[in-house]
């Protein structure tokens, strides 16, 4: 038996690759489950933001008023998880998204949406993260944004080819790659083990 | 940048499967929508769109126009990609690999290898291994997906029949698809060699989709989608997203019926949200009875 908690870990399931998260998390030990509405957002400790489409997913959280009650959790120090589309949700500030594309903030950040290009420059490399331990992780970088420049309180813990790809910023995790992708879930670990440091 | 943040710079690798594969990972439960020029890519995106297929003619204009339907042209598709900041995918005819390169060298994100254009080859699809750009290709069961993927498609759509406005067709294939991998998760592994034999596709790819209970890339569905009923009926049978062609620019009021498409998309199983995607959305497509349609103006017949 795990001596450890199994923290509830929500997965933003208004577009993208949800059952990926939701298939990561269960494998990093945490009870993982889709969030489309305020009241099943109520109920989770955690929440990954997946990848998918930054202004479908930013225009339905609108639409389906989500939008604020994401806000609130997030500054209530809800711990957040955000990959590709999910850091650009992520970000305090936006380059290259769409004048009217809504972001929830939560890490003092300037993401550039679809920086290292379009589907024909998508990449796979290694990536080291710090805290991430058991050598690099596999960095699948889809049509993937990068981080311009972080405030003081936010802490890059991974870049590539000297662009930042992963920021921390107190529960707030971001990765412009897809580790649910890959079956290495040691992210995850990582993100569920601070959903239960923060319960 | 504080010198404890550890730096990586290796090769990087494109074009890889994972990389292919994962992009229609991050199109799943969203809408892609046919579009003929910047304006109407412009509708799409403000809709919700996930991405968007660029096009000289919806299939409904096909049908009616006749002829031999090509590659669209590159300035337009070029247009396209300079209007929206989603993906933008175009189609390629059948076994037309010239056509797939150009696509290829304008940058489009996904290239669709489509029975809605003439096929251009009678026997082969192209080799889709040979690209960077990502395929998608349409299939009407198990078999046809399995052969696509084989040949290197990154993701699969039932076919429908594109340009009538009538989803019968799409239901047909994907409860077809689905069906046939829930056979498949019955098999013990004697009988996946002679499953694969029936099926006409790799053993390997079999005995993957057998461990699975899913196909190795993402299904969506496309093919008469009109409505968002007709959406939420698609990913509820299965489909992990969906195209809409005509169903969307030759309706009455193309902004609003995009935009309440992909609501009901997401909300697939939620019967209320669907009904109040539906209200007033003016005219649907007017659509074509699969049953008159003759045989050889049927596109799902098209690609084996």
């Amino acid at each position: 038996m795990s001596p450890l908690s199994t923290p509830t870990v929500g997965v933003l399931a208004l577009q993208g690759d949800v059952r990926e998260h939701l298939i990561a998390l269960a494998a990093a030990d945490a009870l993982a489950r889709p969030v489309r509405r305020p009241e099943e957002l109520a109920e989770v400790d955690g929440l990954v933001i997946p990848g998918g489409e930054s202004t479908t997913m930013s225009k339905l959280a609108v639409v389906f008023g989500m939008l604020e009650p994401l806000r609130e959790r997030v500054r209530a120090g809800m711990p957040v998880y955000g990959t590709c589309a999910g850091m650009i949700m992520l970000a305090d500030k936006l380059l290259d998204g769409r004048e009217d594309q809504e972001t929830l903030g939560g890490i003092d950040m300037i993401v550039r949406r679809n920086a290292f290009g379009r589907q024909n420059e998508s990449f796979e490399a290694s990536v080291e993260m710090a805290g991430i331990e058991g050598g690099p992780v596999e960095g699948v970088f889809i049509r993937a944004p990068w981080v311009e420049s972080v405030g003081a309180a936010a802490e890059v813990v991974a870049t590539y080819d000297g662009h930042t790809v992963a920021v921390r910023q107190g529960n707030v995790l971001a990765t412009s790659f897809h580790p649910e992708l890959t079956g290495d879930h040691r992210v995850h670990a990582y993100f569920v083990d601070m959903v239960r440091a923060a319960q | 940048m504080s010198s404890t943040v550890p730096s990586t710079s290796t090769t990087p690798e494109t074009g890889t499967a994972r990389v292919k594969r994962g992009m229609a990972e991050q199109l799943k439960g969203g809408v892609i929508m046919d579009v003929v020029n910047a304006e109407q890519a412009k509708i799409a995106e403000d809709a919700g769109a996930v991405a968007v297929m660029a096009l000289e003619r919806v299939p409904a204009d096909i049908r009616k126009d006749g002829g031999v339907a090509r590659m669209s042209d590159p300035n337009m598709i070029e247009e396209i990609i300079g209007a929206v900041s989603i993906p933008v995918m175009a189609k390629s005819r059948i076994g037309h690999f010239v056509e797939a390169q150009v696509l290829q060298s304008l940058g489009v994100d996904y290239i669709d290898e489509s029975e809605v254009l003439t096929p251009a080859d009678e026997v082969n699809h192209s080799d889709k291994w040979a690209f960077t750009t990502p395929f998608v290709c349409g299939a009407t069961n198990l078999g046809e997906a399995l052969r696509r993927i084989a040949e290197g498609a990154a993701m699969i759509r039932s076919k429908g029949e594109a340009g009538t406005g009538n989803v019968v067709e799409a239901v047909r294939h994907l409860r077809q698809i689905k069906n046939e991998i829930a056979k498949l998760r019955g098999f013990d592994n004697n009988e996946l060699y002679a499953a694969a034999k029936e099926l006409r596709a790799p053993y390997e790819l079999v005995k993957e989709v057998s461990e699975l209970g899913k196909l190795p890339v993402v299904l969506f569905s496309a093919g008469g989608v009109a409505t968002p009923a007709d959406a939420a009926l698609m990913r509820q049978l299965g489909a992990e997203g969906v195209f809409v062609g005509s169903g969307i620019f030759k309706s009455g009021d193309p902004a609003k019926r995009a935009a309440a498409i992909v609501k009901a998309t997401t909300f697939y199983d939620d019967p209320k949200v669907i009904a109040d995607a539906s209200r007033n959305l003016g005219e649907a497509m007017v659509g074509i009875n699969c049953d008159t349609l003759p045989e050889e103006q049927r596109y799902a017949n098209r690609g084996w």
